[in-house]
């Protein structure tokens, strides 16, 4: 019961915080992608790889009393901001979970913004295709965010890290 | 005359008790309908297990790709000669339109999360590799294939393609939100279609609805939040469909461990296995499922055999309302309970949530969360729906979840009246 809740759950209490909703959607899906056991279901979607379950889920989560949502103005739309609540923190106690530690990949993504993860989750939702389709892939279906090749290189580069990161952890 | 031009001599139409009559005039669009990997979604129910509750709930997912088909030939009638709008699209809107679903297997539900498969790779490998759909398609044009699969995998670069068959109001939502509330009876899910897709006009990205259409844009919103509560997440259907995935699961496992069928379940082999290929994936229908529930009802294991006879006859599992958070603790202590009690919590306890059945509510959301419906302002500028509608911000706002438990109440009552793991059971479920 709730196993699919337990894991994000563990993944709130080891990122304090979460600012904004495609960020959070696009953290779970770069750390299932690096191999880390989350469940959710993706779709490519305007803005990238988004899950429905995913959205449910959280709101489960808040409903119950475990998470806490924050709804913040920003010019012109609202930011969510999410924290776990002292029921949250407790559920972990009485949960046994074996869930491999995503802290460092955490710290890595929570230095970057919420566009380039975007890009990255997107390259990776493409990750059978040759380095060049790829590319080519994201100009398409990205036209209008305009990344650069600067920002692709840089996203390569992370992509790197990440594996690295996780092959050191294994 | 090129292929992706050819018409039919005579129009065909399809009768349809939802849009009254669908009509079809390009030959690759009847060569479509005729391949044997589209004629076997006549063999695959629409709502899965809802039949077990809504009993007119019969209909399929041929019906239903039909259905989207038709509404996106409307809509492009429509967008003929308007900005934004490529007609050199239109046969590509209407083949994704008509394939979208193409991939769904039997009871896919419960078949993607035991076997752990995807039906949209499903709709990849019948248009990607050797099917009758390919053959027809690449007669087209060799790359046709793929900008079909692309736009049903919404990866496709022209958005406003995407968007008809996939968006927060499109062809594919128009015609089961009708479709299913027709079948199933019940007098909520409906709302204008004919307005909806006389309001819609092509932008660069996206369809938008004139803001004189508004009213028509929120029965349909509404249509989604009542037609999920009431029929998609309705508390029977979740009790057959838990039974469902719990009979896979034993058969799973039961096979891993080396039992010894009675009716060697060849169709399920590759399943069990993990390895299924596009050629046994295409030959699993609804048919072949059930018809295997039903040789395991007489097999040895009692589990398997039980949970069988549940569906096949349903006699479903009973639910309660319940709060995983706060009540934890019983759940621990019932799990102990049923093993005592000689009853495997593994196949018959089990929590249900809203998220085990996602399905997207309008939320407008955060800025770039995910795309929302705009409305075309009198002075040509865009405006979120809930900004303008008092009724759909109310209802995007709320966030309804649930969570029910399912147990078999039958096999409890059976316990003797003696019995203390049985008076405690009931205090638990009864609390």
């Amino acid at each position: 019961m709730l196993k699919e809740h337990a894991k994000l759950i563990a993944f709130f209490s080891q990122c304090q915080e979460v600012k904004g909703r495609k960020r959070l959607q696009k953290m779970i899906y770069i750390l299932k992608k690096c191999g880390f056991p989350f469940s959710e279901r993706y779709q490519f979607h305007f803005y990238g790889p988004y899950s429905e379950e995913l959205t449910l889920r959280v709101e489960e989560l808040n409903n119950l009393g475990l998470l806490d949502e924050e709804k913040e103005k920003k010019s012109g739309y609202y930011q969510y901001r999410y924290t776990l609540t002292e029921e949250g923190k407790n559920f972990l106690h009485h949960y046994d979970l074996d869930m491999p530690d995503m802290k460092p990949l955490i710290d890595l993504l929570n230095e970057r913004s919420s566009r380039f993860l975007e890009l990255v989750s997107t390259m990776l939702y493409f990750d059978e295709l040759s380095r060049e389709e790829v590319e080519k892939k994201v100009h398409t279906v990205k036209s209008k965010q305009n990344y650069t090749a600067e920002e692709i290189a840089e996203a390569w580069a992370f992509i790197e890290a990440l594996r690295l990161s996780v092959t050191n952890d294994q | 005359m090129a292929y992706r031009d050819e018409k039919l001599q005579e129009e065909k139409v399809f009768k349809d008790p939802v849009h009254r009559y669908i009509h079809v005039r390009d030959k690759v669009i009847w060569d479509l309908i005729g391949t044997p990997e589209f004629q076997r979604l006549r063999r695959i129910k629409q709502l899965g297990t809802s039949y077990l509750t809504f009993h007119g709930a019969e209909h399929s997912r041929f019906n239903h790709s039909l259905g989207v088909y038709e509404i996106v030939r409307r809509i492009i009638e429509n967008f003929r000669h308007r900005p934004h709008w490529d007609e050199e699209e239109r046969l590509l809107c209407l083949c994704a339109a008509l394939l979208h679903d193409l991939g769904h297997g039997p009871f896919s539900h419960s078949f993607e999360k035991v076997f752990d498969l995807n039906h949209e790779e499903f709709t990849r490998q019948i248009i990607l590799g050797d099917t009758n759909v390919h053959q027809i398609l690449k007669k087209v044009s060799s790359d046709f294939p793929q900008k079909v699969a692309d736009v049903i995998h919404k990866t496709y670069p022209n958005k406003l393609v995407v968007s008809l068959i996939s968006s927060q109001i499109d062809a594919d939502r128009m015609d089961y939100l009708l479709r299913d509330a027709y079948y199933t009876g019940v007098s909520y899910g409906h709302f204008d279609m004919e307005r909806i897709l006389r309001v819609m006009r092509p932008m660069e990205d996206q369809v938008v609805i004139k803001k004189s259409g508004m009213h028509a844009v929120e029965d349909y919103i509404m249509s989604r939040y009542q037609m999920y509560w009431q029929v998609y997440f309705h508390p029977v259907t979740r009790s057959a469909e838990v039974i469902l995935s719990k009979i896979l699961q034993r058969a799973k496992e039961l096979y891993e461990n080396g039992y010894a069928f009675k009716v060697k379940p060849v169709h399920f082999l590759s399943f069990f296995q993990q390895e299924v290929d596009l050629d046994e994936y295409l030959h699993l229908d609804e048919a072949v499922v059930l018809y295997y529930f039903q040789t395991w009802m007489g097999e040895d294991d009692p589990v398997l055999s039980d949970l069988s006879n549940r569906f096949v006859n349903r006699h479903l599992f009973k639910y309660i309302e319940f709060n995983p958070n706060h009540q934890l603790k019983q759940w621990a202590e019932l799990q102990q309970l049923f093993k005592k009690a000689g009853i495997d919590p593994e196949y018959y306890l089990e929590v249900d949530s809203s998220s085990d059945l996602p399905y997207d509510f309008y939320r407008p959301g955060e800025e770039e969360e995910r795309l929302p419906i705009h409305l075309l302002m009198p002075d040509g500028e865009l405006r979120e729906l809930s900004r303008q509608s008092d009724i759909v911000e109310s209802i995007s706002g709320k966030k309804r979840t649930d969570h029910k438990l399912y147990f078999p109440m039958d096999l409890i009552e059976g316990l003797s009246d003696r019995s203390r793991i049985k008076k405690r059971i009931m205090e638990i479920l009864q609390e």
